[in-house]
């Protein structure tokens, strides 16, 4: 077999795509439910320690990367229905493509609403 | 937009006088294109790399005449499988400009001709030579969910009669001719070869839904495995990759279906 790996990129189409995706945000959160599992834990080491490294949160960085947070939970939630319903409705496969545009519109104004929420916070300073 | 130039045709031109009007009187229209073919030689370099063939074909030829052009005229090292060259023997699957594809159903004109076509094996089997794979963990698969009808009861003295509607919920997945277009094109049989792959759950398919066929309920057993339909993620590559337009992930989700409520 060849040592090489095979010459260009697969070119899948809206499937495969959703698909990446689906990995790159499941992987991003689960990132997330790590670091969250053990900040959320240090309450019970002592309180000072937790407010400290909640504190260390408060900085427009951070508040970027809770907004990407939340358009990968979106994006990770509004497609999973998707796949959901390409299993078990009968006529899923058939408009999984016309699913898929549905999620990204859903994700686009759930995403929207809520940056218009979060960013005045972010970059407000209070 | 193909290039054409008008004074070069692909035979003599017919001797018998048609007037203009009449159609495919004119000439067949030419132009140049680059064959980009991935090479493997494993007797002469470790490494696989791309061989360029400029070649002069026309408004009628698929990938499979540029490829047959250049194996004849120009290297006869460049090696692919064909049969019948029509579509129905399913021996020359390979990826074409990145997606799997029939060489002989995939007309040139079809493609951007500016650019180099590039023309790779199919992924996710071992490569033997250039565009030739081996496809022996695709058959294995295959021969794994008994591709056979069984039947025990005596045979009637004439037929085993089926309704039309009987015959509708599996006339899909007949059409299959195994060129593994679809499995090869799965991202999780790139990565997992121990996933038997769409094309064998199709032909499983093919006998879970024949009234006629009573073991349908060892096949949803084999395929109720970790490597078996729960694998598929869904990414509608099969379906893209079929040359014969068989719904794939939809008879895979029409199994995963069988196997949960075990009603065929």
């Amino acid at each position: 077999m060849s040592k090489t790996p095979a010459g260009t990129l697969y070119r899948g189409r809206e499937g495969q795509w959703s698909w990446v995706g689906h990995r790159i945000t499941g992987v991003v959160i689960f990132f997330f439910l790590l670091v969250h599992v053990l900040d959320t834990s240090l309450v019970r080491v002592s309180p000072e320690a937790y407010n400290a490294v909640i504190g260390a949160y408060k900085n427009p960085i951070m508040g970027l990367g809770e907004a990407g947070l939340v358009a990968a939970i979106l994006f990770h939630a509004f497609n999973g229905i998707r796949i959901i319903l390409v299993d078990f409705w009968k006529k899923g496969p058939q408009f999984h493509r016309q699913m898929l545009w549905i999620v990204l519109a859903v994700w686009a104004i759930t995403l929207t609403v809520f940056l218009i929420r979060h960013l005045p916070n972010v970059f407000g300073g209070h | 937009m193909p290039t054409e130039t008008k004074d070069e045709s692909a035979e003599p031109a017919s001797k018998v006088e048609l007037p203009d009007s009449v159609a495919g009187s004119g000439e067949i229209p030419s132009f140049d294109i680059t064959l980009r073919v991935r090479r493997y030689l494993p007797e002469f370099y470790d490494e696989a790399y791309w061989d360029d063939f400029q070649v002069t074909m026309y408004g009628t030829d698929r990938v499979l005449d540029a490829l047959h052009k250049v194996k004849w005229e120009m290297d006869g090292s460049v090696s692919f499988r064909r049969s019948c060259a029509h579509g129905v023997c399913g021996s020359d699957a390979m990826r074409i400009n990145g997606h799997n594809r029939l060489a002989c159903k995939v007309l040139l004109k079809d493609l951007n001709t500016s650019k180099p076509i590039t023309v790779e094996p199919i992924k996710g089997l071992p490569v033997e030579k250039d565009l030739i794979v081996d496809m022996e963990p695709f058959f294995q698969s295959y021969r794994e969910i008994m591709p056979f009808l069984m039947n025990e009861s005596a045979p009637p003295s004439k037929e085993r009669l089926q309704s039309a509607e009987e015959r509708e919920r599996f006339d899909d997945t007949t059409k299959c001719i195994l060129c593994a277009a679809c499995t090869s094109s799965c991202p999780v049989f790139w990565t997992d070869g121990q996933y038997f792959g769409p094309a064998a759950i199709v032909n499983a398919h093919r006998f879970i839904f024949d009234s006629r066929d009573d073991a349908g309920d060892m096949r949803l057993e084999v395929l109720n495995d970790k490597e078996g339909v729960w694998r598929c993620r869904t990414t509608f590559n099969c379906t893209d990759a079929c040359p014969r337009g068989i719904q794939v992930t939809k008879a895979i989700s029409e199994v995963k279906q069988a196997i949960l409520s075990r009603k065929v």
